[in-house]
């Protein structure tokens, strides 16, 4: 598995090793899971108290639903680290954080230089995703 | 019209910076084509069969003469001097080079303009009605509903590597201009027993391969909470639309498969959960949108009389006007469909870089500085005085602007086809102009009447051919182009998909069906029907024997 190269969060990445979702039954004593595309994060929404970490995997960093994943998870409360991992290149950096990702690990890992030029590119933003604690540009013209 | 405020402007600066980056380290060789790909298509840069391909967005269609000056200074700077209005209200340039893609998306930012998601797996450009505004039967001015809806699509970071494309659309009129229902999600602003502006929600429409007339999924959907609803269509269409298979992974795929009613249950369950995040903006900025949108001050008094003495500004009055909403003032119509004094026409949705700014200079002259981009590829001047209609018409005509057809058989949507499209199968254009000389002359034309007539050259139906009342399909029958007729289809209220004929035609052919298909109509129309009408009352067989016997 590849490492963890930017975390957002303070500390270390979490260490713990992962399971897969269908075998993170609400007997298990993992406290660490990952979740495929296809994989319906909801069924984790009653065990998040004991989540040290979520790892989202993207095969293909054309396949989007990882940060619909990543959002409702931060939506339902889930506060340890949120991974992503996979197919991930700079460019995608901002839109994993804004969606509540704090920790990713590329497969290929990125060039340190061309990623803090990527995640510092949007000085504002237009929508609440509320997971990423930023105050979206319609809050900022009205004194939100 | 709308106006960025330091916000807006600062976004798009942004976005500028970051495609430069991209392109930069594309023409260096760090970022594969693979990986450039949905960057660039998420900038309207297409790679065409023998160039990238520009799509820059005019989001609902409305722009300022400034901007539409801009498109035409594009066009002389780094095309090839024109530039082709589109189905979805943008512009099109055929001929960029990569490396001034980032310099055009500069020029385009000091006018407020991008383009933003014109491609790629996205939520698209919105589209509107070109009427918006001056139209006397509309509920609201839609624009300022698609302009917060713009905001926010635009970057949103959970939706920018969907399962496919998807395309919005918002109007807010009984008559539907902008084929709302062959949208993604098309939304109609309505006004409830109350008295509320709220919207309907028609989602999972589409053309393409598997066309489809978007279903309500819901009749009133409150105006503040449009955004959170959106985002749940959108939520549960990222989550569970198809990703196996490309021509299924439009959202028409998961609403049909799912089935209306469950994709209804998700969607109400993912928007119950959203609403208590407190994710939509204020009515405040709703307002502060609407302010741009104002009715301007209708100067008072204006005759509603218009000499028509002179027999060709009569004929266009005819034909390329409509009713406003305000006395004395009337919407024009500049066809992209011209057809010279010898009887050749031009291609559909063509102007030249000259003629985009006098359109500017007319926009700003004649319809307080405001032009649209109509989904069938004309331009509007929405707010022209009815005094001032001659003197327009007269520059209209010194440019070649001036022909006078708008919703007749030679008012052809086509896409690019085989000519520009590395999708294609066959051409369209050529088809396009062959079938408006045919039908050239005033008289032939004005007899049919009404008649849309729309032309795809492959089945993803950029050219809209299954809501034509005459459609035409480009297809590949063994290396050779063949197209197939299509009868009855109608973008409008009453919204329908085409029937194919039979088997198709070669180039010649095809001119000649659909000749015979305006004989037919013309033997049998009944008082003031259309050509739409006399086929649906009569039905397809006489026109299939006219056709093929």
């Amino acid at each position: 598995m590849a490492d963890v190269q930017f975390l957002f969060r303070e500390g270390a990445a979490v260490a713990a090793p992962t399971v897969a979702l269908a075998d993170f039954g609400a007997d298990s004593n993992a406290t660490a899971v990952v979740i495929q595309p296809g994989e319906d994060a909801r069924a984790l929404l009653p065990h998040l108290d004991r989540l040290a970490l979520v790892e989202v995997t993207f095969p293909a960093f054309t396949d989007g639903r990882g940060f619909s994943t990543a959002r409702l998870l931060r939506e339902a409360g889930y506060t340890g680290e949120l991974r992503a991992s996979g197919d991930i290149g700079v460019d995608m950096l901002s839109h994993l954080k804004r969606c509540g990702f704090d920790a990713v690990a590329p497969a290929t890992p990125l060039d340190a230089a061309e990623a803090e030029t990527a995640l510092n590119v949007w000085p504002q933003v237009y929508q609440a995703t509320v997971v990423d604690g930023r105050k979206p540009i319609w809050a900022l013209r009205h004194g939100k | 019209m709308y106006q960025y405020d330091s916000y807006d402007q600062a976004m798009v600066d942004a976005r500028v910076a970051e495609f430069r980056d991209q392109t930069r380290r594309r023409i260096e060789g760090t970022l594969s084509e693979d990986k450039f790909r949905p960057l660039r298509l998420q900038n309207g840069l297409y790679l065409q069969l023998h160039a990238y391909m520009l799509r820059v967005a005019v989001p609902y269609g409305t722009l300022s003469g400034a901007q539409m000056r801009m498109l035409g200074d594009i066009a002389d700077k780094y095309d090839r001097g024109y530039g082709h209005f589109t189905t979805r209200q943008n512009i099109q340039y055929n001929w960029i080079k990569l490396e001034d893609a980032p310099d055009i998306l500069a020029d385009l930012a000091t006018v407020e303009m991008h383009a933003i998601q014109t491609s790629g797996n996205c939520i698209r450009n919105i589209s509107s009605d070109q009427y918006a505004g001056a139209a006397a039967d509309e509920v609201v001015d839609p624009r300022p509903y698609a302009e917060l809806l713009r905001q926010w699509s635009s970057f949103h970071p959970e939706f920018l590597a969907l399962p496919r494309k998807f395309k919005i659309a918002v109007i807010a009129s009984a008559t539907d201009r902008a084929a709302m229902r062959l949208h993604d999600i098309g939304l109609r602003m309505v006004k409830n027993d109350a008295g509320e502006i709220g919207a309907e929600f028609y989602v999972g429409g589409g053309m393409g391969r598997t066309p489809m007339i978007a279903p309500l999924i819901n009749a009133f959907v409150p105006v503040d909470q449009l955004i959170t609803y959106s985002e749940a269509c959108l939520r549960v269409y990222n989550r569970y639309g198809r990703r196996d298979n490309k021509y299924k992974a439009r959202i028409k795929i998961l609403v049909h498969e799912l089935g209306l009613d469950e994709y209804r249950r998700q969607v109400e369950e993912e928007f119950a959960h959203l609403q208590t995040l407190a994710i939509e903006p204020p009515l405040a900025e709703l307002e502060r949108i609407k302010g741009f949108f104002a009715d301007p001050a209708w100067e008072t008094g204006l005759s509603d009389e218009i000499d028509l003495s002179n027999a060709d500004f009569a004929r266009w009055v005819a034909a390329n006007t409509v009713a406003h909403k305000a006395p004395g003032y009337a919407i024009v119509n500049i066809s992209l469909k011209p057809i010279d004094k010898n009887g050749k026409a031009g291609i559909p949705g063509d102007a030249t870089a000259d003629q985009i700014r006098i359109m500017a200079d007319l926009g700003r002259e004649f319809s307080l500085d405001e032009l649209r981009v109509t989904h069938a590829q004309n331009i509007v001047l929405a707010h022209v005085k009815k005094a001032d209609l001659f003197a327009l018409w007269q520059r209209l005509v010194e440019a070649d602007l001036a022909t006078a057809n708008l919703d007749q058989i030679t008012d052809i949507i086509a896409c690019p086809g085989l000519d520009y499209c590395s999708l294609a199968n066959a051409r369209s254009i050529p088809v396009a102009q062959k079938i408006a000389e045919r039908f050239a002359a005033p008289a032939k034309a004005d007899a049919i009447g009404e008649l849309k007539l729309k032309i795809s050259g492959c089945i993803n139906a950029c050219g809209h051919h299954h809501a034509g009342h005459i459609g035409i399909l480009g297809v590949d029958r063994k290396g050779t182009e063949n197209y197939q007729l299509l009868l009855g289809g109608c973008e409008g209220a009453d919204t329908s998909l085409g029937t194919i004929t039979g088997p198709g035609f070669d180039e010649n052919g095809i001119v000649d069906a659909v000749e015979k298909a305006t004989n037919v109509y013309l033997a049998n129309k009944e008082g003031e029907e259309r050509f739409l009408d006399t086929y649906r009352r009569i039905g397809m067989a006489p026109f299939k024997e006219a056709i093929y016997g």
